[in-house]
């Protein structure tokens, strides 16, 4: 069976990325898994135990400051690179920010078509995609080159089989071209043990109703108790209630969990394009005309500094 | 500074989008078409290096003849002049053939810099950058939250999932922003009056120097076979807490075995 190339999305703090296992145990359905891991130095022996538990045949590595110190473009000419060595069944990258800026730079670099927030590939190398802040299903092929595609977090249930890869180290040969934009510093601000927004399998979304930047701390509470990830509205970010890199919605993120919890949010055309894709919602809103009720599978009407906390006693006591 | 700033017209996000049934392209013919709101942020902070290096402010979208609608749009903000790719031709483009017509134009123009939205609202695809950036061969600096220039240095701060990192680069090059760089200014009367003034010119795609087979669905690197509706959420369950409403709610996420 033909390769099946996923490039690894893995961060310093966690290792591996939930959507990185996600893309092996879908290209296992395609062909055979290779992963290819472009970072600092060291970091595919660092990733080499995750990747092989599901199913990686084998490993590519580029490493090292003429990888890690640019943005994108060193990262997609190895890429290219190897797509012309191996000829591989399909590309598979997240559709995360630096996993659809790589899939196209090689689209442009192999003339290849592109998919972006897949959620599902059959092996004709039909795509299912999700457009239209989730309200149009769309199936698409690429007619032009090999499936090239960016898979969203929590499209499937990652699979473990597992597999002893070897690690073959690549020959980074990068242009001066590829080296204009250069990372001079990288900050890391504090975000605790929660889990990645976009990765996470619960998320606890505060509103405008939340009212003010120390009340989220109720909305971090319920989300902490629920081993989730915490989301602002755009209404909260705007507010100067809780980060951007926290925002749900257009303009945010895209969040798929198997539960969302929308705290005082009134449920905007926008900020539905961010999670109308969860499997559950649940809304706690005083306003029982809001939108978000006609999402939520189960809505309270009521004061959500009455019903969070109430809530919050209730799990423990469960626990 | 010669800065040209990409703008898209997108079908209105608050409204019903779909997609045509004929030909399964972006049905913009019942949508309210808008300019792309990320774009306005890009367009403020190409007016904002104008006011402090000087300098001139370019649009150029590709679209449709009704894109007009959103160039003026957009000059009213304050930009000097906007050229415009229309042609019959590219209707049903994919991106690596727009990413090809926008580069050619982008050649023609000579720009120092570009600026643009880090994603549209109707795709959300967020690769435009990187493929003009790979076409020119110049940098791309993607998703700033912060942009300095300094004579041709740029330096951006971009959001990670991590933190942020800060990225530098000289001109030419590709910016995109996110909405956290800045704040649109809204058309002011003078504005509006002015941007009906300002030149618009018209490029097809013989003035780009690129052919007809490989922009639309003849040229398309991917194709949409189908598409449907995605059967609406119906609400489920609602309650009006009487006291007992966080007790309620926790029942319910335990019955789902969240708790």
């Amino acid at each position: 069976m033909s390769e099946v190339l996923v490039v690894v999305e893995a961060t310093r703090e966690f290792g591996v990325k939930k959507v990185t296992l996600e893309m092996l145990t879908l290209a296992r359905e395609l062909g055979t898994p290779s992963a290819v891991v472009l970072g600092g130095a060291g970091a595919a022996e660092a990733l080499s135990g995750k990747l092989g538990e599901y199913g990686a045949e084998k490993i590519y590595a580029a490493e090292g400051e003429e990888i890690d110190g640019y943005l994108v473009a060193p990262k997609a000419t190895v890429v290219a690179d190897l797509v012309a060595r191996v000829q591989p069944a399909a590309v598979l990258l997240a559709s995360s920010q630096e996993g659809k800026e790589i899939a196209a730079r090689l689209a442009v670099k192999l003339d290849n078509g592109i998919l972006t927030d897949v959620v599902g590939l059959a092996a004709d190398g039909t795509a299912t995609q999700v457009a239209f802040a989730g309200s149009t299903i769309v199936k698409a092929k690429v007619t032009k080159g090999l499936p090239l595609v960016t898979v969203r977090p929590n499209s499937l249930n990652p699979a473990p089989a597992a597999a002893s890869p070897a690690v073959e180290q690549l020959t980074v040969s990068v242009t001066d071209t590829d080296k204009l934009a250069k990372v001079v510093e990288r900050v890391a601000e504090q975000k605790g043990s929660r889990p990645e927004l976009t990765e996470a399998s619960v998320v606890v979304s505060g509103g405008r109703g939340v009212g003010n930047a120390d009340n989220f701390k109720l909305v971090e509470e319920i989300a902490d108790l629920l081993g989730g990830a915490v989301g602002a509205s755009r209404a909260a970010v705007d507010s100067g209630y809780y980060p951007h890199q926290f925002q749900v919605g257009q303009t945010g993120k895209t969040v798929s969990p198997q539960l969302y919890v929308a705290l005082g949010i009134s449920g905007a055309i926008q900020h539905r394009a961010g999670m109308q894709t969860s499997k559950t919602i649940v809304a706690v809103n005083k306003d029982a005309e809001a939108p978000i009720f006609e999402l939520a599978d189960y809505g309270v009407v009521g004061d959500l500094f009455k019903v969070v906390p109430q809530a919050a006693e209730e799990i423990r006591k469960r626990k | 500074m010669n800065i040209v700033v990409l703008v898209k017209q997108v079908p209105d996000s608050g409204a019903d989008r779909s997609l045509r049934s004929d030909d399964n392209t972006v049905d913009r013919g019942s949508a309210n078409n808008v300019i792309n709101e990320m774009d306005e942020y890009a367009i403020e902070e190409a007016l904002k290096i104008k006011e402090a290096h000087g300098g001139e402010v370019t649009v150029l979208t590709m679209g449709p003849d009704r894109a007009t609608e959103s160039i003026r749009k957009a000059l009213s903000m304050g930009p000097d002049k906007a050229v415009h790719v229309v042609d019959d031709a590219l209707h049903g483009s994919c991106a690596v053939a727009t990413s090809k017509v926008l580069a050619a134009a982008l050649g023609q123009l000579g720009a120092d810099l570009v600026l643009c939205g880090a994603e549209s609202t109707d795709g959300r695809v967020q690769v435009m950058p990187h493929m003009i950036a790979e076409r020119l061969g110049v940098a791309a600096l993607t998703g700033a939250r912060k942009l300095t220039v300094d004579g041709s240095a740029l330096t951006v701060e971009r959001q990670t999932e991590e933190g942020y990192e800060v990225v530098t680069a000289s001109t030419p090059a590709v910016v995109s922003v996110w909405d956290t760089i800045n704040e649109p200014r809204y058309p002011s009367f003078k504005g509006i009056m002015a941007a009906k003034k300002k030149p618009v010119q018209t490029l097809s795609l013989a003035d780009v120097g690129v052919a007809p087979a490989e922009v639309g669905f003849d040229g398309a690197t991917s194709a949409v076979v189908e598409h449907s509706k995605r059967p609406p959420r119906s609400g489920g369950e609602k309650i009006t807490d009487e006291g007992e409403g966080g007790v309620k709610l926790v029942e319910f996420l335990a019955s789902e075995k969240f708790v």
